[in-house]
Parts: structure tokens; C-alpha cells; sequence
């Protein structure tokens, strides 16, 4: 039986996390993947901006924090400037599918050699619950009080079915992390990713399924319910591109 | 040995020989050949070039280049910069170096794509959000704009902190003849140590965290009382300004970059008619030089300052100046160049009113 | 001494190219000098001018507003900046495709048929070349040997085969300024 320790790439606590958040999940699941590659030791992080943004005090490799959405740019620059580094992004909702919306879809179709961790959970989570791009229909936030509304704000984005029309990226999946099972194959779709990277395989992209109990306003048990009954039919897991 | 060389091309072959190797920029004109350049040259010296999807884009590109150490450089005109602000505000904040240039047009808005100086506040004034500064060189030929770049690089590198030459669409259109500096790293650059190039305990050095956000707001008035030291330092060390015929004038033209020479011309022109006028230069207008022009003033009568704008750096010759003279001002904006005569005439007008 | 020359005409008459070449020129003299084209909305409408300075100090402005030379390639443009010449300046005008005498008597004004003398010469595309041949011929401010020098610089080794006839343009160019006068 597997020893279950702390991977070397991550560093405990995760104080800036709410309880129950999944970010941990996937913030272990990354430092994995970086550890079994054995790929620490030339890793570029870029954080985002939203919960995320401190990632640079989690993960145990040199990082840069990117302002709002720019990410994949930082990411490109460090990366062309560098190209023997494995730089990866780390970015939720609104900073990935709103505010970088440009960015991640010129380096998806540039097919930029880097990974893309996009962790997904509906919200605004740091600024405080506001309605992300990609709130379902009918979800309340503090900006959508009344749910969120096709009339009013139109439908929400499906980032990973919109990145596999371009020809550019090598690799694209949508993952989840409600259960066991589910998060063993987000550990194994985010391994693949940076394996692309070193591979020179180009632009790889894991679309994480998370939650945010504490803006959604429910206990961690009933979030994690909520995101595979309500978010998982809107956004289907499954790999959408791979070259 | 001297060759005819455009502006825009000048600077970026001056980058290149300055060791700059990544270039990430956004067509506008009237900056265009720069990208144009570097798209051809970068590759034959191992460097990259990158045509960004926007300018925002490409100012974060700059920022992950410069955190790994790389010398890199992106240019752009006055609608173009506007965007690349927050990029520039991120890239002071996290202490990265860098070159952006601004081949200044017409404003605001659209504006036109003439040879404007209308983007004075935004350079000198730290144009985005945020409580700082850099070093804004205003060269006035092509012979200074190649040396100046040049000194951008080693100036972003000393100080961490990004440098922006301040042309306009005659700087960056017009040929003149220059003679392309050989570049020497200066000898006080050592190695960026705090370059994100990859970490691993027992690699020497601490993991490096290139980043702006200091979230306890003690922690970030330090982390501002620190910038300030850098640029009370620039100010210190780092003004430059030629004075001609100023020496002796009784009516000193305050004038910079493709301004400043017109305004020269103008003032040749009032000594052949035996007014004593003169010139003073800001070659750095920030930091600006405040105490060549307070000196002056007490020698001088009156000040008159001339801008490709409807006053900008007039409000810094009017601090510098201090009430103790008169400072007149004439303008023009929107991408009209002030003429010889029409400069001429303000200083024959001053000369009538002394 | 400062020449301040305006060169324009149509897009496609080399009129910038004029103007690098005269530029040139004067710094092959060791002169200072320096080339500001038009870059602005103008040059949509097809038409393209530019303003060299040559002098023995460092060059003042850039922008030509006092023209001590204006070459004209085509009839509004010799029309525009016909004004802008100094009292006796000097107008050289393509009088191949300007028919049109110029308006002001206090200018020394010299036609050269830049377009028949290219075609003599055998290349359509020589038209300016003559009217260097002509402004040198005119003005004696520098040799043909230099002008070539200069163009030699411009076209690249690679073109070297057009030198001959582009020479051939600017004698009959120096010729026909010589005996206009």
C-alpha cells in the first residue's frame, strides 16, 4: 500500500483556503504530478488572481503571480524566454473564461507549450460570491440575486468544448473532484498535461470541476452533491482534445 | 561609421546589441517597424519575437520574460501604451526590469497618428494605478534615441524597475545618420539572482516569488517606502538635460525631444536677430531636471516651454521655476508640429514684454 | 550652409526614394542631415512627400516649413508647396506630366522632363533619377559619383546591373537642368 505523504512541490498549510475548499485537492494533485515527473527543479508556477493567488506560498517551485487573467501571457513570455522550463497557470472561473478570455484563447491557439490548470466552481470566490462566466442558469450570487438569467447575462461558458475547436492546443479534458475516483483521474489528466509539456506536445489544458462551498452557501458535503448533480450536466467530463 | 537609419529601426537594432533578446509588441502605428524589425532580427541571435493578441497581452508577455532574467522590450503608441499600463504597473510593483517604448501620437482616444507629446502626465506621472515611477528618456535624433536605448537596459537592471523612451512619430519615422554604439555591460550588473529560473532545495538560494501583492497594507507601505528609495536614488543620479546657449539668455525655451529641436532652431534664429535666447533640454523627463532649471532662473528673465501638447511638462518647468519668473507656454497638439517662425514669435514677444 | 528640400508627388514615383538618396548623399559630404517622410493620412490618397535637411550643423528642426528647394514630381504637388519655397528658392518640376508654368516669379524654377528622359534612357522607372541628375546639375551640391555611391547603398549588391541606366538618368537629368537655364 502507498505511504501517503506530502508531496515535495507543495507547501502545508494552505492557510489562505476555506475548509472543505478543493482547492487542496488540486493544489496536491498539481504538486504530484510536478514530483513524479520529477520536474521541480526547473518549474515556472504563474498564480492567478482570485483564491488562488497565493499559490506562489503553496507550490515549492520558483513562481510569478500574474495580474487578473493575464496569466497565459506571463506564461508565454516566461516560457519563450525560457523554453527548458515547465511553467504552468493555475486559474479559476473569472480570471481564466472573463477577464483572460483573450489570453487563454490566443495560447490555446498559438498552442503554446505550457499547462493550464483551470479550476472551475461557478463563483467568484476571493472578491465574494459574485456570478462567474460560468454560474449556471439560475444560480444566485451576489450578483445574480435572482439566479443567473439567459436574458439578463446570457449562458454560461463551456470553456473546454470552446478551446477544442481550435487546431492549437494538444490536450484538453474536463475533470472533476466530487469523489475518489474522480479526483484519481484529475491527478491522472493533470500528470498527462505537464507530461505534454515535457514532451513538447504544446498547449495542454485540465478544466478541474471544483467547488466553492463557502460562497455557494452550502456545508462542504452538500457542495461537493451540488456539483455533481448540477454542474457536471452542464459541463460534461471527458477528454475534448487530444493530439 | 555612420548609416542612414529610421528611427524605430535604430532603437530596435540598439536593443538587440544591448543584449535584448524577446520582444513582445501589437501592430500601431507609428511604431510599426519596430515589431517589424525584431520579428527578422530576434531569430538570427537565439532570441524570440512574438506578435501579442493585444497590448495587454504583450506587456504580460514582457513581465514573464523579465522574470526569468531576460533583457526584453516591447513598443508601442500612445492608445496602445494606455493598455499597457496595468501591465506596468504589475511589472513595477514586482520589481522586473524592462524597455517599453512610446512613439507618442495624437490623443485622446483614436487621436490621429502624427507626432504628438500628449502622453507626458502618463510617463512621468506612473501611468497606471499605483505610487510610482520610472525612468523616462526623451530622445530628440536618432543618433541619441540609439544611445539612449541602450542606457534603458542597464538603467532597468540597476534600478529593477521598467524604463520607457518617450519618442513621437518623427522620432520613430524620420532617417538620420548614426553611428551604433558598442555596447559594455556596465560593470556594477551582476547576475539577477532573483530571476525565477527554476528552484530545488539546496540550489543556494531561497525559491523566488516575482510578485506585487502584499496583502497586510504595513507590509505594503514598506514594500512602497522601498520603490521610493529607488527613485529617490534615480533622481539623484540619474537626471540628464543639455543646455544651448542658455548660459547667458535672457529668454530660456524649455523644450524636449523632436520639440526641442525645432525649438533650437528657433532660438538660433532669435540670436541671429541679437535676443538672447536659449535652450534647455530635458534628456530625462523624469526624473526631471528640476534644479538645472531652478538655476537657471536665476540668471534667465523669462521661460517660455514648448510641447507637441496644451501643457504638460509646463506644470514641471513652473515647480522647478518656483514663481520666481515668468513661464509662458505654446503648444501644439493633435499631431501638428510647432513651427520655427510660430516659436520665433513667442520669444519675440517676450523679448517685447521684458 | 542648411538646404532644407520638400520632395513630393504620387505614391509610386520614388518620391521618398529622392529624398533617402539626397539625404544620403549629404551625409556621404559629411554633412549632417536627416529624412522625415509623410506618413500620415495623405498617403492614403496616393500621394507621398517628405522633407530632408542637409547642413553643416546639427539639424534644428526637421519639418520643412521655409523650403529652400521644393522638387515637384507631379502637378499638385508643385502646386501645394510652390508657396512654401523661400524668395529664391529653387523649383524643380517634372514637366513631363506638368504642363502648368509655376505661379511665383521670385523662384528659380527649372522643368525637367523627368519622364521622357527615362524613357530615352530605356527604363520607365528612371524618372527619378533624372530629377536627381537634375537637382545636382542645378545645384552642384554634391558630384554624380556620390548620387551613385549613395544609390549603390540603397539597391544592394543585388542590383547592381541597374546602376548603368540609372546613371545614364541622372547625366541627361544634369544635362537638361544645365540647359533649361
Amino acid at each position: 500500500m502507498a505511504e501517503y505523504k506530502k508531496p515535495d512541490s507543495l507547501i502545508l498549510p494552505l492557510a489562505s483556503y476555506c475548509p472543505g475548499c478543493t482547492h487542496g485537492i488540486i493544489h496536491r494533485l498539481v504538486a504530484e504530478a510536478i514530483d513524479e515527473l520529477g520536474i521541480a527543479d526547473h518549474t515556472i508556477g504563474i498564480a492567478p488572481v482570485g483564491c488562488a493567488v497565493f499559490a506562489y506560498n503553496y507550490f515549492n517551485v520558483d513562481m510569478l503571480q500574474a495580474a487578473h487573467g493575464r496569466a497565459p501571457a506571463v506564461a508565454t513570455g516566461a516560457k519563450r524566454a525560457n523554453p527548458g522550463n515547465i511553467v504552468f497557470t493555475y486559474q479559476g472561473d473569472g480570471d481564466l473564461a472573463s477577464i483572460g478570455a483573450a489570453e487563454i484563447v490566443h495560447a490555446a491557439a498559438r498552442g503554446e507549450n505550457i499547462t493550464v490548470i483551470f479550476v472551475n466552481n461557478a463563483i467568484y470566490g476571493m472578491t465574494g460570491g459574485q456570478m462567474a462566466p460560468t454560474s449556471l442558469i439560475g444560480q444566485k450570487t451576489t450578483t445574480s440575486p435572482l439566479g443567473r438569467s439567459v436574458e439578463r447575462n446570457g449562458n454560461p461558458i463551456r470553456v473546454s468544448e470552446m478551446l477544442s475547436s481550435l487546431t492549437g492546443p494538444a490536450y484538453i479534458e474536463r475533470v472533476s473532484v466530487h469523489d475518489v475516483k474522480h479526483i484519481i483521474a484529475a491527478g491522472k489528466a493533470i500528470k498527462k498535461a505537464f507530461r505534454n509539456q515535457v514532451e513538447g506536445k504544446g498547449f495542454s489544458l485540465v478544466e478541474v470541476l471544483s467547488t466553492c462551498s463557502t460562497n455557494w452557501g452550502m456545508t462542504p458535503m452538500e457542495a461537493l452533491k451540488w456539483l455533481e448533480e448540477n454542474m457536471i450536466p452542464y459541463y460534461p467530463l471527458g477528454v475534448y482534445k487530444e493530439v | 561609421m555612420r548609416q542612414m537609419m529610421k528611427g524605430n529601426e535604430a532603437i530596435a537594432e540598439a536593443a538587440v546589441q544591448a543584449g535584448c533578446r524577446y520582444f513582445f509588441g501589437y501592430p500601431i502605428t507609428p511604431q510599426n517597424e519596430i515589431p517589424e524589425y525584431m520579428s527578422a532580427r530576434l531569430p538570427e541571435v537565439g532570441g524570440a519575437f512574438l506578435q501579442a493578441e493585444s497590448e495587454v497581452s504583450a506587456i504580460n508577455m514582457v513581465f514573464g520574460a523579465a522574470s526569468t532574467g531576460a533583457r526584453v522590450m516591447t513598443s508601442s503608441s500612445s492608445p496602445g501604451i494606455s493598455l499597457k499600463q496595468e501591465g506596468i504597473s504589475y511589472i513595477v510593483g514586482a520589481e522586473l526590469p524592462c524597455v517599453i517604448v512610446n512613439m507618442v501620437r495624437g490623443g485622446p482616444g483614436l487621436g490621429s497618428i502624427q507626432p504628438a507629446q500628449s502622453d507626458y502626465y502618463q510617463a512621468t506621472r506612473g501611468g497606471g494605478h499605483g505610487d510610482y515611477r520610472m525612468i523616462v528618456y526623451a530622445p530628440a535624433s536618432i543618433q541619441e534615441a540609439v544611445e539612449l536605448t541602450q542606457k534603458a537596459f542597464d538603467s532597468a537592471d540597476r534600478y529593477r524597475n521598467p524604463v520607457m523612451i518617450l519618442g513621437d512619430g518623427c522620432i520613430g519615422q524620420m532617417m538620420e545618420p548614426v553611428s551604433m554604439p558598442e555596447y559594455k555591460k556596465p560593470d556594477d550588473l551582476g547576475e539577477k539572482t532573483w530571476a525565477a529560473t527554476g528552484y530545488h532545495p539546496g540550489c543556494g538560494r531561497e525559491r523566488n516569488i516575482i510578485n506585487s501583492l502584499y496583502i497586510e497594507p504595513d507590509r505594503c507601505e514598506q514594500h512602497n517606502l522601498d520603490l521610493q528609495a529607488k527613485y529617490d536614488a534615480m533622481k539623484e543620479r540619474e537626471v540628464m538635460a543639455k543646455e544651448e546657449m542658455a548660459e547667458d539668455a535672457d529668454i530660456i525655451v524649455v523644450a524636449y525631444g523632436t520639440t526641442a529641436r525645432i525649438a533650437l532652431t528657433a532660438v538660433r534664429k532669435a540670436r541671429e536677430q541679437g535676443i538672447k535666447a536659449g535652450l534647455i533640454r530635458p534628456i530625462t523627463v523624469w526624473p526631471f531636471p528640476e534644479k538645472e532649471i531652478a538655476a537657471a532662473a536665476q540668471r534667465c528673465k523669462a521661460f517660455l516651454t514648448v510641447e507637441m501638447s496644451l501643457g504638460q511638462m509646463v506644470d514641471d518647468v513652473r515647480l522647478a521655476v518656483n514663481g520666481c519668473r515668468p513661464v509662458e507656454f505654446f503648444g501644439r497638439t493633435g499631431g501638428m508640429i510647432p513651427g520655427v517662425s510660430e516659436i520665433y514669435d513667442r520669444i519675440l514677444k517676450i523679448k517685447e514684454g521684458l | 550652409m542648411t538646404e532644407q528640400l520638400i520632395i513630393a508627388g504620387f505614391g509610386g514615383q520614388g518620391v521618398l526614394l529622392i529624398g533617402q538618396l539626397l539625404a544620403y548623399s549629404g551625409m556621404l559630404m559629411e554633412k549632417e542631415v536627416s529624412w522625415l517622410p509623410s506618413y500620415g493620412p495623405e498617403m492614403r490618397g496616393g500621394s507621398a512627400n517628405c522633407h530632408v535637411v542637409i547642413s553643416d550643423e546639427a539639424v534644428g528642426s526637421p519639418k520643412v516649413e521655409e523650403a529652400t528647394v521644393v522638387i515637384a514630381m507631379n502637378y499638385p504637388s508643385m502646386k501645394l508647396f510652390e508657396r512654401s519655397l523661400v524668395p529664391g528658392g529653387l523649383l524643380l518640376y517634372n514637366s513631363s506630366l506638368i504642363e502648368e508654368k509655376p505661379s511665383r516669379s521670385d523662384i528659380r524654377a527649372i522643368a525637367v522632363p523627368c519622364n521622357d528622359i527615362a524613357k530615352e534612357v530605356g527604363n520607365a522607372r528612371t524618372a527619378n533619377m533624372a530629377m536627381l541628375g537634375a537637382f545636382i546639375g542645378a545645384t552642384g551640391m554634391f558630384t554624380e559619383d556620390v548620387l551613385v555611391e549613395a544609390l549603390r547603398h540603397k539597391l544592394g549588391a543585388s542590383k547592381e546591373k541597374f546602376i548603368p541606366v540609372n546613371r545614364a538618368a541622372i547625366a541627361a537629368g544634369m544635362t537638361a537642368a544645365k540647359a533649361f537655364e
